[in-house]
């Protein structure tokens, strides 16, 4: 205990000399998050300085090991830290595929001349990855997945499409299920990392329905990559990235958490107040619901987090988490638009505010909440199945 | 009462599909965006009123066919299934229903005519603010002129005269009249709106009070019911195809159980509040006494039917239903904006409960 706080001390201390004071105050959307890589254009000197500083302690991966630039910190020390930056509303110094999906099985599955290379990296930010998952012909159904991939002795060969490739068009590099045995579904599938820059690469943005492009068709055509880089064993890749997904699902679980604007202080706003109360008894009751499901899910995820600390497997759960977050985030974003009342309804323009047209935005951008990191009846399906054990007849 | 379409009306309905499904399939609404046209259409709504649509409530003796409501909502769904953008709700509808119900002899013979060829634009400028709250408006008029703000008036960017809704009753402002300022809204459905500003601007006043501010209140909501219907029906058409055409795991999704069932509750939702509107639309052309409720009824059903099944559509595509190049997004956003105007499920809801006295 004493240790702990010896080490709260340290921490405290250290953020206060490190972490710039534009950092130390929430951000303003979306633009504001840094994602790293070779291309990556700092809006802010600050926000280099502090993913730079963050970078050489191991903090944007607090809990990797040390030989791989992690910040080597136990369950703890990790929880103190979180809190301290939270104390001081520090910015997350990097978003980062690498560090939420990536990092965590190349640490299990990974050999160690590719942890070493390519950990680092991640945790400093220095190589931005895409998540080359999803083809036209395999969403949901992941494992029907044709982008090919040949023993061409010296080199891999990858020909193919992957869709819906998040921030393909900024990615270094793209970790990437190909197939490897056309004559078996999941045994036929590989884990394998692919360079953006190279030869055959090519990516074309996709707009979403919020107006934003995040996302990508990617193109390989007769793409070489070196033997070295596939990760896991040859056919193994189904494993590889059912683990991945868990990891992504597990993070993306959190979507809301860091909204600036609150429901409840729009709807004080726009539907306004009598005697204390909203003037809109049913909105009212609806707003309160999804607070109590919010704390519920807080709640819950303290839970895990104590019993996962307890040496139980929550594994399984991530699932139910993706889905409940996904849910919650929906929920809140319909809320605002609904609490905004017409001032929630406006595409662009200076008839709206700009904290308005975000409401709209999120709002939209919000419904592939249920969609990306596999579909709400596909995380259904795994709750159904593994956790519960029911049997699938269909 | 009947839900049954007489041989007029259902000429007028067949007609109405086939022009739509020609001339303003959904691709017009996403060229006009794309063109930042926000609801400009002026060669659309010529051709509406050529049609007849812009007349179809309004007596013969002012130009129009003196038809009844049922045959102007079942044009309405129609438009609403291909989201056409023009403005025929609050022009066809809201402001032939006004000049109906409270214009003079004098205001007829100037404006109906005008309304029934499609040369005046008109646009129904109800909300002081963010919420619809007709009751509660801070609108002075005296001495013949008129001043308050009105938000998100759909229609107000392009209307040529506005009809404004007070605490206790109606106004008509000519949108060019001097003291009448607006701002354009680009708005999430692409089809526009204004925050309009009145400052001693020339008004008069239309008869019947708050009692017919209400009567119009309720027929645009019918009416807009009706154009939500429409669109709730063709997303729901759009998301049972793709169930029956998408294949994942070696069959098509609508093999799904999970996905059946909720198909399945969208049909059931949609027979529900058809049945509301189309007993709406028939309450106006019976002069029935309880107009407000079935108003409220269809208003708030159609919201909740309307939300459910754009929703759904999006889900159920998966990845491609989130592309701004598939049309699931635009009935998404249409919805959300047709579910505001004129009150919400919520403000229906407490509506209904207290025209049922409790
Ligand atoms: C914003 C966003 C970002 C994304 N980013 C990435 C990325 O970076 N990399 C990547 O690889 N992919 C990404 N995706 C793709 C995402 O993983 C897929 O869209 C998702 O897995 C669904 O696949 P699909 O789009 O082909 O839909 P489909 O699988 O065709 O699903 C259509 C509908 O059928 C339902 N369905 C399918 N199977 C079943 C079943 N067995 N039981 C019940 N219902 C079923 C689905 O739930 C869905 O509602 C992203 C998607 C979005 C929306």
């Amino acid at each position: 205990m004493a240790d702990i706080e010896s080490f709260r001390e340290e921490t405290r201390a250290w953020l206060e000399t490190n972490c710039p004071p534009s950092m130390r105050t929430p951000m303003a959307g979306e633009d504001d998050a840094v994602w790293g890589g070779r291309n990556y254009q700092f809006k802010n000197p600050e926000a280099k300085l502090w993913l730079e500083r963050m970078g050489a302690k191991g903090w944007t991966a607090p809990m990797w090991p040390k030989d791989y630039g992690g910040g080597g910190l136990n369950n703890d020390e990790n929880r103190v830290l979180q809190s301290e930056m939270r104390r001081i509303q520090a910015r997350p110094p990097l978003f980062s595929f690498g560090i939420w999906m990536l990092g965590p099985v190349l640490l299990e599955y990974a050999n160690e001349e590719q942890k070493k290379e390519y950990l680092p990296k991640i945790v400093r930010g220095e190589i931005r990855w895409c998540q080359g998952y999803s083809e036209p012909g395999a969403g949901s159904d992941l494992a029907g997945l044709q982008t090919k991939c040949e023993d061409k002795g010296d080199h891999w060969l990858i020909n193919g499409q992957k869709v819906w490739t998040s921030y393909a068009n900024y990615a270094d590099w793209c970790f990437c299920l190909v197939r490897t045995d056309t004559s078996v579904k999941h045994e036929g599938i590989s884990f394998v990392l692919i360079d953006m820059t190279t030869p055959g690469v090519e990516t074309r943005p996709i707009k979403l329905i919020s107006g934003s492009s995040p996302f990508c068709e990617t193109f390989f055509t007769d793409v070489k990559i070196s033997k070295g880089n596939m990760v896991g064993r040859l056919n193994g890749g189904w494993e590889i990235a059912k683990r991945l997904l868990m990891y992504e699902r597990t993070n993306i679980s959190g979507f809301g958490s860091n909204t600036r604007v609150d429901v409840i202080d729009l709807a004080r706003d726009h539907v306004g107040l009598e005697g204390g109360k909203l003037v809109d008894a049913d909105l009212r009751a609806r707003i309160s619901a999804h607070k109590m499901a919010e704390r519920a899910y807080a709640l819950t995820t303290a839970r895990a987090q104590e019993e996962a600390k307890a040496g139980a497997n929550v594994s399984h759960m991530a699932s139910m988490f993706k889905v409940a977050g996904a849910t919650l985030n929906q929920e809140r974003c319909e809320l605002m638009v609904e609490a905004a009342g017409n001032r929630g309804l406006g595409w662009s323009g200076e008839g709206f505010a700009p904290e308005e047209l975000a409401v709209t935005r999120s709002w939209l951008r919000s419904k592939g909440n249920s969609i990306e990191g596999g579909t709400t009846e596909v995380n259904l399906n795994v709750v159904a199945k593994r956790v519960l054990g029911l049997r699938d007849t269909q | 009462m009947t839900f049954t379409l007489n041989e007029e009306q259902r000429l007028l309905k067949d007609a109405a599909r086939d022009f739509c499904s020609e001339q303003t399939p959904v691709s017009r609404l996403r060229k006009e965006r794309d063109a930042k046209k926000n609801g400009r259409d002026p060669e659309l709504w010529r051709e509406m009123a050529q049609m007849g649509w812009a007349g179809i409530i309004v007596p013969e003796e002012y130009g129009g066919a003196g038809l009844g409501y049922v045959g102007l909502g079942a044009v309405l769904e129609e438009t609403g299934r291909t989201l056409a953008p023009s403005p025929l709700l609050s022009t066809a509808m809201i402001g032939a229903s006004a000049l109906i119900l409270g214009g003079g002899d004098a205001q007829k013979a100037q404006w109906l005519p005008k309304i029934a060829s499609g040369e005046a634009i008109v646009a129904f400028a109800v909300d002081d603010g963010a919420h619809h709250a007709p009751g509660r408006s801070a609108l002075k008029v005296g001495g013949g002129k008129i001043s308050g703000e009105k938000k998100y008036v759909a229609d107000g960017h392009i209307a040529e005269v506005f009809i404004v809704s007070g605490a206790d009753g109606l106004y008509l402002v000519k949108a060019d009249a001097a003291g009448v300022s607006r701002r354009e809204l680009f708005t999430v459905d692409s089809r526009g709106a204004a925050d309009v500003t009145f400052k001693d601007a020339p008004t008069e006043a239309l008869s019947g009070g708050a009692a017919t501010r209400d009567a119009v209140l309720d027929r645009a909501r019918i009416g807009l019911a009706a154009e939500m219907l429409g669109q709730a029906q063709a997303a729901f058409e759009m998301t049972s195809e793709y169930l029956k055409t998408r294949k994942q795991f070696g069959q098509v999704i609508g093999g799904f159980q999970a996905l059946q069932h909720r198909a399945a509750k969208m049909f059931t939702e949609l027979e529900l509040t058809r049945s509301c509107v189309y007993a709406a639309l028939d309450a106006l052309d019976r002069n029935a006494e309880n107009v407000a409720e079935y108003a409220s009824l269809a208003k708030a059903r159609a919201g909740d039917t309307v939300h459910l099944v754009s929703n759904e559509c999006v889900q159920m595509h998966g990845g491609i239903g989130m592309t701004d190049e598939h049309d699931a997004g635009l009935f998404l956003k249409r919805a959300r904006v047709a579910e505001a105007l004129f009150g919400g499920a919520t403000f229906h809801r407490d509506r209904y409960a207290s025209l049922l006295g409790f």
